[in-house]
């Protein structure tokens, strides 16, 4: 046996680790809820049927028969759910938007920092991470309630006279997805913004374009690798988001993840509820291919 | 030619030896007359005007004294070399020049207008950088034409500069490709092609050819000299090859700790070195240390500890300090086994140092000889293999007189 073999073993048992990991973590669970979405609800433990019993062998494949599309009907029937995707999307694509705005600035600013400046800056970032998300989220319906800490603020500078309502309205809703989800947004920036040559800014400057030029015909095109990334990023969970808009939103109108807490919850639908996180899915298998492709080719690049 | 004479012969010679006018270089048996006719090479036009003049110019980085109170003129036409060691200011010269730094004080006049503080994309400068700076993102076409979309050109002439950008610098068939899809070869054609589409009134070249393999560079150089004589553009050139700067520089500054210490032809440069400092950067030199003992119808008489006495022919201005250095080039040092006859250097004195050959390099082209004087010093000798059979070669251990005429050697103040 040839010395190359025998490394190659456990080589290949590292490769597979991961597609082992995919499969018991994943694909298993995602095979129930795919099951559970095209069953019936019913009242009983577990609250849906058919149940396949393996101890009677052959005769539990009988139960096959009985799986039905009726949910994902549902789900197309029931403008409540097409309301709530879109209403996803619209943040997501919304929330996006408003981070890159404000992460780009900041991540390029990061970058342009003296070295040891940009190590803490980077900590700066990062800080908020040691406090758990809940707590944060907490913390800003304190801030905003009627007598919080920003409507005090305000009525003592007399910018306001009376209490605005900030909690269960659509922009505490933005702010908290926007704090939460922003150094998602800023470190993939930061780091295609920091490995930018300075050079080519000085060359852009020397063919003789301004540097507002030199920012949208070089640095610019040169960071959307990181914008993608960035974007990608934070677009993905937000359209899946449901602690934020339950706790800092109105409940007029909910988002797909709200909606699927309360079939499951509230409702006690499980399969409805499967049926919607399976077309949830569904819909973000796009964006993460996208992802990829996007993460591949900035490797490649880099590399 | 006799215009170019007067900046291309430095004052450091003495009067009868000019070594690049019309009656030393190029012309050895006739007249003036024929010199001018059989000029070699067609040199750039150049005017009296200078198309550069930088006047006092000085920057720090806190407590460091980058270019320290620099004044040069640079002729319209010229090839002008940047010579130094790393961290001489030569670079940072050249930044100002393009206008990544600005100078803390003096002014740098571009055809009589001070852009000391212009900014770089408003100057009629353009610069050739040392890693290229290539967009990668934008193809060989799109690169070239950045320039000249900035500057407003119109469609139709962008792509006929282009296409004429890209055939002077051989890379046709290759326009849409990117920087990464090139050979470094060709980046570096891409990033001249680029900084020379604007046609600049002064191009900068920093370490331009510091990325490629000797061949290449060899070949690269005569291409570039051969490009600026024919656009007739004013290049400056930074370099810390002095091969490089010899080769393609009609001028070489050379400079250290922000100052330029001599500016000179590369022949100047190499046989009339300002100072000891110089004669040791600029290419190999032997040096002897000593005490001017007689001095006589401009011939010194030095007496070292590690030669002896030495006869040395005295360079305008004369050295005005006792305490000298003789300095000869090893090639110019010749090796024989018997002392040569007082006339076998012509009519010029002879300097005589006998030793034992200590080491044998052979190279290819030359041979480099190191010769242990009875004094424990060690002479220098490089000789041409003109003949492909090793008649004249000598062998280590064996006794040599190693000899020099007064004329090819310098006396350096120390």
């Amino acid at each position: 046996m040839s010395a190359r073999r025998i490394f190659a073993r456990p080589a290949r048992l590292a490769a597979i680790a991961p597609y082992l990991w995919m499969v018991l973590f994943f694909l298993v669970p995602f095979g129930f809820v795919l099951k559970i979405s095209l069953s019936q609800t019913a009242i009983a433990q577990p609250p849906y049927t058919p149940v396949f019993d393996f101890t009677e062998g052959r005769a539990a494949l009988a139960a096959f028969a009985q799986l039905s599309f009726d949910n994902f009907k549902l789900l197309i029937s029931d403008n409540l759910y097409i309301l709530s995707y879109l209403r996803s999307l619209v943040v997501a694509v919304t929330s996006t938007l408003i981070l890159l705005l404000i992460g780009y600035p900041i991540a390029y600013g990061m970058a342009r920092l003296p070295q040891r400046w940009q190590a803490v800056a980077m900590m700066l970032v990062i800080v908020p991470f040691w406090t758990s998300f809940l707590i944060r989220i907490y913390a800003w319906i304190n801030i905003l309630q009627h007598d919080g800490l920003l409507n005090q603020i305000l009525l003592a500078l007399h910018i306001v006279s009376a209490p605005v309502v900030w909690l269960s309205t659509d922009s505490a809703m933005y702010l908290g997805i926007v704090y939460s989800y922003l150094p998602f947004m800023i470190l993939p920036l930061y780091a295609t913004l920091s490995k930018m040559d300075a050079s080519l800014l000085e060359a852009a400057g020397d063919l003789g374009a301004s540097p507002l030029q030199a920012f949208w015909l070089v640095t610019f095109p040169l960071s959307l690798p990181g914008v993608g990334a960035g974007a990608l990023l934070c677009f993905i969970p937000i359209v899946g988001e449901f602690v934020i808009p339950d706790l800092l939103a109105g409940s007029n109108s909910l988002m797909i993840g709200q909606t699927l807490w309360l079939e499951f919850f509230t409702n006690k639908d499980w399969p409805v509820a499967s049926a919607a996180a399976v077309a949830l899915l569904l819909l973000l298998v796009p964006p993460l291919v996208l992802y990829d492709r996007l993460q591949r080719r900035q490797l490649e690049a880099g590399g | 030619m006799r215009r170019l004479s007067r900046w291309r012969s430095a004052a450091s010679l003495p009067p009868g030896l000019d070594l690049c006018g019309e009656s030393g270089l190029l012309d050895v048996t006739s007249g003036e007359a024929s010199a001018e006719a059989a000029k070699p090479l067609p040199e750039p036009a150049v005017s009296d005007m200078p198309l550069l003049r930088i006047e006092g110019v000085a920057k720090s980085f806190g407590n460091f004294r980058a270019v320290d109170k620099l004044s040069l003129d640079i002729r319209a036409g010229e090839f002008f070399a940047l010579l130094g060691p790393s961290g001489c200011g030569k670079t940072t010269l050249l930044r100002m020049l393009a206008g990544f730094e600005t100078p803390d004080e003096g002014r740098i006049l571009l055809g009589g207008n001070d852009i000391a503080q212009v900014l770089p994309h408003e100057r009629p400068v353009n610069m050739m950088f040392q890693n290229y700076a290539l967009f990668p993102h934008l193809s060989v076409r799109d690169n070239i034409a950045f320039g000249l979309r900035r500057a407003g050109m119109a469609r139709k002439d962008i792509a006929t500069r282009v296409a004429e950008m890209v055939a002077l610098v051989k890379l046709e068939g290759l326009e849409k490709r990117k920087p990464d899809q090139l050979s470094g070869g060709q980046r570096q054609r891409v990033a001249l092609a680029r900084s020379l589409a604007r046609r600049p009134q002064v191009l900068l070249l920093d370490e331009p050819l510091a990325a490629l393999d000797k061949k290449l560079r060899e070949s690269t150089q005569g291409e570039l000299m051969e490009l600026q004589r024919r656009l007739g553009t004013t290049f400056i050139i930074v370099t810390h090859d002095q091969e490089e700067a010899m080769t393609m520089a009609g001028r070489i500054g050379v400079m250290d700790a922000g100052r330029l210490v001599q500016v000179a032809t590369p022949r100047n440069l190499y046989e009339a070195p300002a100072s000891r400092w110089i004669a040791e950067f600029v290419g190999d030199i032997n040096l002897f240390n000593g005490q001017v003992a007689a001095r006589e119808n401009g011939r010194l008489t030095v007496s070292t500890a590690e030669a002896g006495t030495l006869s040395v022919s005295e360079l305008w201005p004369p050295v005005t300090k006792e305490v000298v250095s003789v300095a000869i080039r090893p090639e110019k040092v010749k090796l024989s086994r018997r002392a040569p006859a007082s006339d076998e250097g012509g009519s010029h004195a002879i300097n005589r140092l006998e030793g034992v050959v200590s080491d044998v390099n052979y190279l290819g082209g030359v041979t480099s000889y190191r010769v242990k004087l009875e004094t424990g010093a060690v002479v220098r000798a490089s000789m041409a293999n003109t003949a492909r059979l090793d008649v004249d070669a000598y062998l280590a251990g064996q006794r040599v007189v190693a000899w020099f005429t007064a004329d090819d050697c310098l006396v350096l103040e120390q």
